[in-house]
């Protein structure tokens, strides 16, 4: 049975470890930090310029200044701080940040990325993606396994313009978990949804990926 | 010292144009992040003096009807340098007909253009964007990460390029990556939003609104801000200060609208 959306962060949220520095993607991503296990400490950076983000504020606590990089009015942590963007893409740059965890259109086998324009539609822009991907440490990509009607994401070369090149660690989707392995040049399949079989994947999956000897049932 | 401080962005923009600050064709950097922090008051100034052809250099276009989407609508920008420009129709109706130039960076990358920009600096290397669109007709260079060369700091690939010096790194871990060259970004004009303003310049921002504001506030040959708050000199706290006040040739106080694009809240 393939993850639910919820369940997709629950398994990234499981990628986290206590005092990491987290860069959250806008849509999906976003879901992760509902999903941070009691007792951990994990700070969230938002690029526009505050470590320590916090949940959505109260209605009386509102602030127009005060704001995550998907626009969205938020609070801060105690312990939080504020910075400029140079300050904040400093930080991400500078290998200062330990996840980031984001959407993709589309991931190649050899751990390339493209998630900001699709030619023919208006481009919006890629905001800081490809600084995050060039300088966080650790690059996870949530995505759903195919596009609409069935079409691979998970592909041998990407098609669309790329946001970085061999940037992705670690893809997680419906059906699946992968580990991109740099030394071989590939990801393998490390975890697979419950009642999946691996012939089910490849027909999702264009592809090629390794399996791992210790293949497990995704556990959230 | 003439006052840097003006009644209003009308009166602080009224001699420009004879001063030669404001001419058709110029650049101007526009502080702000979506609508957080960008100079309200300044945008509409400059949308009343009339001036055309600009080309402005701000992370986002604001929405149709506040921030930059003003100067759109009014054709008054014929280039954008920005990130991301997702809530903005008229851009799209504009650029989709040809009359509107875009030039997409990466955020950190245009960040780090100004504040090079700013700081005298023409020119860096920046891993941000190698092998991607944005490295198109870039030079490019292989350079180790810094914190993968404690030892020899990227100095023996000099070395090495002159026929000597060891081309060995600190440790086994550390490869050599790609990185583009981009240049640093200077403008003509630089309006800024600041929370606090005392009457030398020095300025402090505010939580998230201070974004691209203190990069900006270096980066062009006149520069304005407009502040909530407006103190004496030596009312503001020299630790506290951003942005030095040498950096700002004129102050306004205004009253901001502060507009939200998406008022999120937690459940009660």
């Amino acid at each position: 049975m393939p993850l639910t959306r919820d369940q997709i962060t629950q398994r990234a949220a499981r990628e986290l470890q206590d005092g990491f520095i987290v860069n959250l993607g806008i849509g999906m991503p976003t879901l992760v930090a509902n999903h941070v296990p009691a007792g951990m400490d994990v700070w969230l950076q938002s690029e526009n310029g505050l470590l320590g983000m916090g949940p959505f504020p109260s209605e009386d606590a509102v602030d127009a200044e005060l704001i995550n990089a998907g626009k969205q009015t938020i609070t801060a942590r105690p312990g939080a701080s504020f910075f400029s963007s140079s300050d904040s893409f400093a930080m991400i740059r500078g290998g200062h940040i330990d996840l980031c965890i984001l959407g993709a259109m589309q991931v190649s086998q050899d751990a390339d990325l493209a998630n900001w324009m699709v030619p023919g539609k208006m481009v919006k822009g890629m905001g800081g993606a490809m600084d995050l991907v060039a300088g966080v440490k650790r690059v996870i990509v949530t995505m759903e396994h195919t596009a609409k009607g069935g079409v691979p994401k998970f592909v041998r070369q990407c098609s669309l313009p790329l946001t970085g090149r061999r940037c992705v660690h670690m893809l997680i989707t419906e059906l699946a978990v992968f580990e991109f392995i740099e030394a071989r040049g590939r990801f393998e399949l490390r975890e697979i949804a419950p009642d999946v079989t691996i012939e089910e994947l490849r027909k999702q999956t264009e592809a090629e990926f390794l399996v791992a000897p210790d293949l497990a049932t995704v556990s959230l | 010292m003439a006052t840097k401080l003006f009644p209003d962005a009308s009166a602080a923009f009224s001699d420009l144009r004879e001063r030669g600050v404001l001419r058709d064709g110029m650049t101007v950097m526009v502080g702000g992040f979506g609508l957080c922090g960008i100079p309200e008051h300044l945008i509409l100034a400059l949308r009343d003096s009339g001036v055309k052809q600009l080309t402005c250099i701000s992370n986002n276009a604001g929405v149709d009807d506040f921030g930059l989407g003003l100067l759109l609508r009014t054709r008054q920008i014929a280039k954008m340098i920005s990130s991301y420009v997702g809530e903005n129709a008229t851009f799209e109706k504009q650029y989709l007909a040809g009359e509107l130039e875009i030039e997409f960076n990466p955020q950190g990358t245009l960040a780090e253009r100004i504040r090079a920009g700013g700081a005298g600096i023409p020119a860096f290397y920046t891993a941000t964007g190698a092998g991607t669109v944005v490295a198109e007709g870039k030079e490019s260079r292989s350079f180790f990460r810094p914190g993968d060369d404690t030892r020899f700091q990227n100095r023996h690939l000099a070395a090495a390029r002159l026929g000597g010096g060891p081309p060995a790194s600190q440790g086994p871990s550390a490869v050599a990556r790609e990185y583009i060259l981009e240049t640093g970004l200077f403008a003509d004009l630089a309006l800024i939003k600041a929370h606090m303003a005392d009457a030398f310049g020095n300025l402090v921002y505010r939580k998230t609104a201070r974004n691209f504001n203190p990069m900006m506030a270096t980066a062009a040959s006149f520069v304005i801000a407009e502040a909530d708050q407006v103190l004496g000199v030596g009312e503001m706290d020299p630790e506290a200060v951003h942005t030095p006040g040498n950096y700002i040739d004129r102050i306004v106080r205004t009253t901001c609208e502060k507009r939200i694009e998406q008022r999120t809240v937690s459940k009660p």
